[in-house]
């Protein structure tokens, strides 16, 4: 019983932590605009704005939800829940500590420690596409429809070089579980070994949460919001929110593989693990506050004709260091 | 709780590091949907037709947005589930890339060479070209 007992609380804290990261990255992402465009930003709403998302939240949920007329209804509703599940549920096997041992207990600071990891999260990051189209799909409204493809097809151009940029990493450590990924980078973080790896990552998880300079499936200016144009009140902020938890996500594999993880000197591990986050979420910010957009044949060719050839140039050139060093 | 989980699986014990993805799984569930259920019972409900016309920046819409799109988005999933598929086979090798070798190196460099034989195509077709 106590080791079901432990997992509920893992499940709880990881769940709930998450929420409230995500909840205040847009707290966050407002006050770092703020500081680029030299004004305030949220700040009247408690202490520094602090109390801002909470008061967006009771907000929204108040709001009138105007579901279009021709729309399908049903999956207009439940569309946002389809990309929030997810999103939410691709960080539960995220290590986010090490092991800790509390009542005599030793507790892993992962929800779960499955040894396909990575997979998990690629299977979910492509479940989450659902989400998006559909959405689109059952607005029967041409701005949302036009978002809906951008998107679909920017996802899955750019899922492959996501998916092979991390094969690097996964030839070094010989596992897909993040934790043996974490534990094999004791002496140094792997982003030494496969720099042009992290880059392509890094370039990749731009678009998959469909960020600047890759927004073009909600491009405000040209298709003013793209899939949730139609989208209002809490609907709305589900696809909000599972935006944000699959930028979290994201930026957690990225410290995972590449960054050591939890792994950090003098500070405890998990304040270390948040920092990588923040500073990923940051990087997201900032890159969004100062760089346009990418046309979409740009774009495009951008994902198939440069970062495919590029990951699998990275997985080849891997695999011949590691023969020859073996050898 | 494990003696209940062996009981239907036997001694699958590996399927007792997914139950609580499982759980996490039912919570974010229980999440999104207690959030979209909550907001609907409480918010308020006024609809009149402009209001739920689509929206078109202000005009009177036109015609249905279900009409017929590009041929590319097609062209671009077959490209993509290929690919996909490619990526799956790599997972494995990459794993046990220590433990294969010579022998594994060589295959999979064959593997991408022919897979490479098909990108090029594509490439030269012109499947990659949105213009």
């Amino acid at each position: 019983m106590a080791w079901f007992a432990i997992v509920l609380i893992k499940i709880l804290v990881a769940f709930g932590a998450l929420l409230l990261l995500a909840a205040y990255m847009s707290w966050m992402e407002r006050r770092v605009f703020a500081l680029v465009q030299v004004r305030y930003g949220p700040n009247r709403v408690g202490p520094a704005g602090l109390l801002q998302p909470i008061a967006d939240g009771i907000k929204l949920m108040f709001k009138e939800t105007v579901v279009p007329s021709q729309a399908d209804k049903f999956v207009f509703f439940i569309a946002p829940a389809l990309t929030l599940i997810p999103a939410l549920a691709a960080f539960a096997v995220v290590p986010f500590g090490d092991t800790v041992t509390l009542f005599g207990q030793k507790i892993d600071l992962v929800v779960a420690d499955v040894n396909v990891g990575i997979l998990y999260i690629f299977a979910l990051s492509g479940i989450g596409v659902y989400g998006v189209v559909l959405g689109a799909w059952a607005s029967n409204s041409k701005y949302p429809l036009l978002g809906g493809l951008r998107a679909s097809a920017q996802l899955i151009s750019y899922e492959l070089s996501l998916g092979m940029s991390l094969l690097g990493v996964v030839m070094i450590s010989g596992s897909l579980s993040l934790k043996d990924i974490v534990a094999g980078q004791a002496d140094y973080p792997y982003i030494f070994l496969q720099p042009l790896g992290f880059i392509l990552f890094v370039i990749c998880m731009f678009a998959e949460t469909n960020r600047t300079p890759f927004d073009l499936p909600e491009a405000e200016s040209e298709l003013t919001g793209g899939f949730h144009t139609e989208y209002s009140s809490m609907n709305f902020a589900v696809y909000f929110l599972a935006e944000y938890c699959n930028m979290l996500t994201l930026s957690a594999v990225a410290a995972t593989f590449f960054l050591g993880g939890w792994r950090g000197p003098l500070l405890p591990p998990v304040l270390w693990f948040l920092i990588k986050i923040i500073a990923f979420m940051f990087f997201f910010m900032w890159l969004r506050a100062s760089s346009p957009r990418l046309r979409y044949d740009q774009l495009m060719a951008f994902g198939w004709k440069v970062l495919l050839p590029l990951s699998i140039l990275n997985v080849v050139v891997t695999a011949v260091f590691i023969y020859l060093l073996d050898s | 709780m494990q003696e209940f989980i062996s009981a239907f699986f036997g001694d699958y014990s590996v399927i007792n590091g997914y139950v609580p993805l499982f759980i996490f799984l039912l919570v974010a569930l229980g999440f999104a949907g207690g959030t979209l259920i909550a907001a609907l019972i409480i918010r308020p409900h006024k609809p009149y037709p402009e209001k739920l016309a689509p929206y078109e920046c202000g005009m009177p819409p036109l015609m249905e947005a279900h009409e017929r799109f590009s041929i590319r988005f097609y062209l671009l999933g077959i490209l993509f589930l290929l690919f996909d598929v490619e990526a799956m086979f790599l997972f494995p090798w990459a794993v046990k890339y220590d433990a294969l070798g010579l022998f594994g190196f060589i295959e999979m460099m064959l593997f991408i060479a022919i897979l490479l034989v098909g990108y090029f195509y594509a490439w030269r077709k012109g499947a990659l070209e949105w213009a």
